[in-house]
C-alpha cells in the first residue's frame, strides 16, 4: 500500500487540493480508507491527518471500514421508490445474502442506499464501484449476483447494465440550435468581449441552477475584482433528486458547455477552469476527457486559444454529498475539504477558489451563454416572460408515459408540460425537487418562471395512487441525511423534523404534533446557514399548506403521546431483572 | 463623521471592517452567542447571534456592519427562536447541569438562563457519546460538545498547534483529535494551551480543578451572561 499511495500522491503532484481524487482512488483500490492509508498520505500532502479524516467521514462514497470488492449502492430517490425500489431492495438482500448497510461474510459484496443517482428516467438505479447501473429488475439482479459470485471484473459485465439513455423528448430554443465548435468564442472575440458581456446582459440570462442570479452581473463583478488570478467553475454536482438534465447536456452537448466556460474565462480573465462533476456521473468522465482533448487539438482550449487566450479545464469528481451543489461548499470541496458552505459575504466572485475571484455557474448556464454569444441577446430574450427570459431545460420523471428531457420557453403552463409527457390522473407535481414546491392538481395553470414556479430542472409527476405523506417522508429523510451539520438549526433541526414527521406518519402523533411540526419547519427555514436548511422544510410546508386535513387525520384522539417508545425504554431493566412477564411491559398510552 | 448602524432603534457607531457583533459589543449591546469569541476568526455556526438586518436574517458574528443597516436584535421573536436553538443544542447532546463540574461557569447553561429557557422542548436524542480521559491533565467529555470549533481555532490560532478538528456529517458531527491513536494523550496538547481552556461548555475540562471554585461563587452564579460578556470586552479594550 505504501508504494501505491506514494505513486498516487506523486501522480497528483502532492496537491492537497486533489484530496478527493486521491481518496477516490484509494477507496476504489482497497474499498475503504484505512487509518494506515491516512497516516501515509498526510505527510505526502503536507496536511494534518484530521483534515483527511474529516473528508473521509463527510463524503458518502468514502468509508473507514472495508466495503465489499463490489460496492453496490441503490438509489433511494422517491422516483426509484415509485419504480418499485423497496421490493427490489428486499430481493437484492435475499439474492446477494447481504444486509442493507452490511458486507457479506466473504467480503465480496456490500450493499447500501445512496441519495438520488440522477437516473430517475431509467430507474430503479444504482451504482457498482461508482459506475451507474440503470433499469434494475429481478432478472438483472440475478445476473449481477452471478457475476459477483464468479468475481467477473466490471469491464466484462454486459454493457446494457450500464447503458444510460439521454431520453431527449422535446427540443426548444437551445437544444434546437447547436452552435458549431468554436463559433461562440470566435463571434465573441470578433464582437469584442465587453460587447459580448453586453449581449449576455441583454439576453436576461439568469443562473439555471435554481437561484436565478443574473449571469452577466456575476461575470461583471468577478471581472472588476482587483485580484487578477481568477477561476471559472462549472457546477455539475447535479444532486437535487429528480434532476438529470446536466447529465444529458454533458453526455451529448459537452462541447457547448465547455465553450461557455471558455467564453466566461475570456470575459473575466481566468486561466483555469474546473468542471465539478458529481461522483455519481463517473461514467461520463472518459467521454468528457476526450471532448477536452478534442478542444485542445482544435485550438479551443489550452494555450493561445484563437491567438488570444490561455485557458484550460480540469475535471474534478465529487464523492457523494448533495451539499456540494451549494457554490461555496463546492469550492471547499474543490480545495480538498469537507463541503461546508462558507459565510457570505465574501461571495465567491470576490473570494472563491483558493480565496481568488471565482465564477460558479450551472452546466445549463454555460451552455446557454455560448449560444447567446453566437445568436445575440435579443434572440434569447425574445422568448420567455418579462422576468424570466429564454427557455428552461427540464428533467421530467415519475408517473408519466415519456420521462426524459424537455425544453420549454419560460411562461409555459404546467398543463401543457403534463400533456406533452403523457401524465394522467394526477395528484400533483414536485417542482424543483425536494427543495422546491409541491403543487396540487388544482394548480396546473401555473407557469414555469422565476416569478411563479422556479426550478433547477427537477419535475416529478405523481398520480393519484401516490401518497402525499410518503413523498414528504422520503424528502425529509433525504435532507436529514444530507445536512452538512455546520449550523445548529439544520444539523439538529433536520433530524428533529425527521423524527417528528415519522411520529405523525407512523400514527403516533397526537393533538399538537402538527402544530409542533410546523413550528419546527419555520425555525429550520428561517435560521439555517445555507439553502439546504432554508429549503429542508419545504416538503412538509408545501404539502401541509395544501393538505392540512391529511396531516390532522394521522393524529390520535388523545391529548398527548410521548415521543419515545415507553415499552422499549424498559428493555434494559427487563434484561437486568430477567423478567419478561406482562407486568414488565408498559402500554404506550392508557387510552386509545 | 462616525458611521453608524441602528440596533433596536439606537444609533451604534462602527468602523469599516467591523462585524455587527463587534460594533454592538463595543457599544455595550449584547447579542447572544456561543461559537463567537472576540479573539478568534468568527465561525457563524451556532446561530444564536441571529439578527435581522433590514428585514433579512443574518449572523451578527460574521455579517459586516455597513451604513444604512437597521438591525433588530433584542426582540421577542428573535429571543424566542434563540431559545429554541439553545434547546436544540441541549437535546442533541447529553447535558446534565447538576452533575456537570462546569455548572455555573458554562456559557451554554448561562445563555439558556439568559433566554429564560425552562425546559428542553424537543425530544432528546440520547446520543451515545464517549469520554476521552487518556490525557494526564485534560478531559474530553463528548456528551457536552456543541461543535463551536473554539478549541479548533484556539489550537491553530493561539497555540500554533492543530490538536482538534470537527469531523463527520450532519447529526453525526463529532470532535476528533490529532493523534494516530485518536486519543488526546497522544497529541501535543498541554494543560496550559488556550485550546484546553476555551470550551464554552464542559466538553473540555482541566482535570482536578472542577471544584476549586465552589458552586455559588462561579462566574454566572451572580451575573447574567450579557453582563459578563460586555465586562470582558471592556477589560480587553482597556487592558
Amino acid at each position: 500500500m505504501q508504494q501505491f499511495i506514494q505513486n498516487l500522491a506523486a501522480k497528483h503532484q502532492y496537491q492537497a487540493t486533489h484530496l478527493l481524487e486521491i481518496l477516490r482512488e484509494i477507496q476504489a483500490r482497497y474499498h475503504h480508507i484505512s487509518a494506515d492509508a491516512i497516516e501515509l498520505l498526510a505527510p505526502l500532502l503536507k496536511i494534518q491527518r484530521t483534515q483527511i479524516i474529516s473528508v473521509v467521514e463527510f463524503y458518502s462514497f468514502f468509508t473507514d471500514s472495508p466495503r465489499g470488492q463490489y460496492e453496490l449502492l441503490i438509489s433511494d430517490s422517491i422516483t426509484d421508490h415509485m419504480l418499485g425500489k423497496k421490493n427490489l431492495m428486499e430481493y437484492i438482500v435475499g439474492k446477494l445474502k447481504v444486509s442493507v448497510g452490511g458486507v457479506r461474510g466473504d467480503g465480496l459484496v456490500s450493499l447500501d442506499n445512496t441519495s438520488c443517482s440522477g437516473m430517475c428516467d431509467q430507474g430503479p438505479a444504482g451504482l457498482v464501484n461508482g459506475y451507474a447501473l440503470t433499469r434494475l429488475d429481478e432478472p438483472r439482479i440475478d445476473a449481477i449476483a452471478e457475476l459477483i459470485d464468479q468475481q467477473i471484473p466490471l469491464a466484462d459485465w454486459p454493457a446494457e447494465f450500464f447503458q444510460v439513455d439521454d431520453n431527449i423528448q422535446k427540443l426548444g430554443l437551445l437544444l434546437n440550435k447547436q452552435i458549431v465548435h468554436g463559433e461562440g468564442l470566435k463571434t465573441a472575440l470578433a464582437r469584442g468581449l465587453k460587447a459580448t458581456l453586453q449581449e449576455i446582459d441583454q439576453s436576461g440570462l439568469r443562473g439555471r441552477g435554481g437561484a436565478g442570479f443574473k449571469t452577466a452581473m456575476k461575470w461583471q463583478f468577478c471581472s472588476e475584482e482587483a485580484e487578477t488570478e481568477r477561476y471559472v467553475v462549472c457546477n455539475a454536482d447535479e444532486g437535487e433528486p429528480g434532476t438529470f438534465k446536466d447529465r444529458v447536456l454533458l453526455n451529448s452537448y459537452a462541447h457547448q458547455v465547455f465553450e461557455g466556460m471558455t467564453l466566461c474565462a475570456a470575459i473575466i480573465g481566468a486561466k483555469q477552469g474546473f468542471l465539478y462533476l458529481r461522483g455519481e456521473y463517473l461514467h461520463l468522465v472518459d467521454k468528457l476527457q476526450s471532448v477536452l482533448d478534442e478542444r485542445r487539438q482544435f485550438g479551443l482550449l489550452g494555450n493561445n486559444i484563437l491567438d488570444r487566450l490561455d485557458f484550460d479545464i480540469e475535471i474534478r469528481l465529487g464523492a457523494g454529498a448533495y451539499i456540494c451543489g451549494e457554490e461555496s461548499a463546492l469550492i471547499e470541496s474543490l480545495e480538498g475539504k469537507a463541503g461546508i458552505p462558507r459565510n457570505r459575504p465574501p461571495y465567491p466572485v470576490s473570494q472563491g477558489y483558493l480565496g481568488k475571484p471565482t465564477v460558479v455557474n450551472n452546466v445549463e448556464t454555460f451552455y446557454a451563454a455560448a449560444a447567446i454569444a453566437v445568436n445575440g441577446g435579443d434572440w434569447f430574450a425574445s422568448v420567455g416572460t418579462q422576468k424570466s427570459k429564454g427557455s428552461k431545460i427540464l428533467s421530467i420523471c415519475g408517473d408519466c408515459a415519456r420521462p426524459g428531457i424537455y425544453e420549454y420557453p419560460f411562461g409555459t403552463t404546467m398543463q401543457e408540460i403534463l400533456t406533452d409527457c403523457g401524465a394522467e390522473d394526477l395528484l400533483g407535481l414536485q417542482i424543483g425537487g425536494p427543495s422546491g414546491t409541491f403543487i396540487s392538481n388544482q394548480e396546473f395553470d401555473r407557469k414555469l418562471a422565476f416569478e411563479d414556479l422556479a426550478t433547477g430542472g427537477s419535475f416529478i409527476v405523481f398520480n393519484n395512487s401516490r401518497s402525499i405523506l410518503d413523498i414528504a417522508h422520503n424528502f425529509t429523510h433525504f435532507f436529514a441525511h444530507e445536512s452538512c451539520g455546520f449550523c445548529t438549526p439544520c444539523r439538529v433541526g433536520t433530524s428533529l423534523l425527521r423524527q417528528q414527521l415519522d411520529k405523525i406518519v407512523d400514527g403516533h402523533g397526537s393533538a399538537g404534533d402538527v402544530v409542533a411540526l410546523e413550528e419546527l419547519c419555520q425555525l429550520v427555514k428561517t435560521h439555517s446557514h445555507c439553502g439546504l436548511g432554508q429549503t429542508a422544510a419545504n416538503p412538509v410546508l408545501t404539502t401541509l399548506e395544501r393538505y392540512p386535513e391529511l396531516y390532522q387525520s394521522q393524529l390520535k384522539l388523545i391529548s398527548y403521546e410521548p415521543g419515545f417508545d415507553l415499552d422499549a425504554a424498559l428493555e434494559t431493566a427487563r434484561r437486568m431483572a430477567n423478567r419478561d412477564d406482562a407486568g414488565a411491559h408498559l402500554a404506550q398510552t392508557d387510552v386509545e | 463623521m462616525t458611521k453608524t448602524i441602528t440596533i433596536d432603534g439606537n444609533a451604534i457607531p462602527f468602523e469599516d471592517g467591523q462585524t455587527i457583533m463587534e460594533a454592538a459589543t463595543a457599544a455595550g449591546v449584547y447579542i447572544p452567542h456561543l461559537c463567537h469569541h472576540p479573539e478568534y476568526t468568527p465561525h457563524g455556526s451556532c446561530k444564536l447571534c441571529t439578527i435581522k438586518v433590514n428585514g433579512r436574517v443574518c449572523s451578527a458574528c460574521t455579517f459586516p456592519a455597513a451604513e444604512g443597516q437597521d438591525v433588530l436584535n433584542n426582540t421577542k421573536d428573535l429571543n424566542d427562536d434563540r431559545q429554541k436553538i439553545t434547546q436544540m443544542l441541549f437535546v442533541e447532546g447529553n447535558h446534565f447541569c447538576p452533575s456537570c463540574e462546569k455548572t455555573g461557569n458554562c456559557q451554554l447553561q448561562a445563555v439558556a438562563y439568559h433566554l429564560n429557557m425552562l425546559d428542553n422542548h424537543f425530544p432528546h436524542f440520547y446520543a451515545h457519546r464517549n469520554m476521552d480521559a487518556s490525557h494526564p491533565d485534560v478531559l474530553i467529555d463528548h456528551n457536552r460538545c456543541i461543535f463551536c470549533t473554539l478549541c479548533v481555532r484556539a489550537s491553530q490560532q493561539k497555540d500554533g498547534k492543530d490538536v482538534f478538528a470537527i469531523s463527520g456529517r450532519g447529526i453525526n458531527k463529532h470532535l476528533i483529535v490529532n493523534a494516530q491513536s485518536g486519543q488526546l494523550k497522544d497529541t501535543n496538547l498541554i494543560a496550559t494551551d488556550q485550546a484546553a481552556h476555551i470550551c464554552p461548555t464542559g466538553a473540555i475540562l482541566i482535570k482536578r480543578t472542577g471544584y476549586t471554585v465552589p458552586i455559588g461563587e462561579r462566574i454566572y452564579d451572580h451575573k447574567q451572561i450579557n453582563e459578563v460578556a460586555l465586562a470582558a470586552e471592556k477589560e480587553n479594550d482597556h487592558g
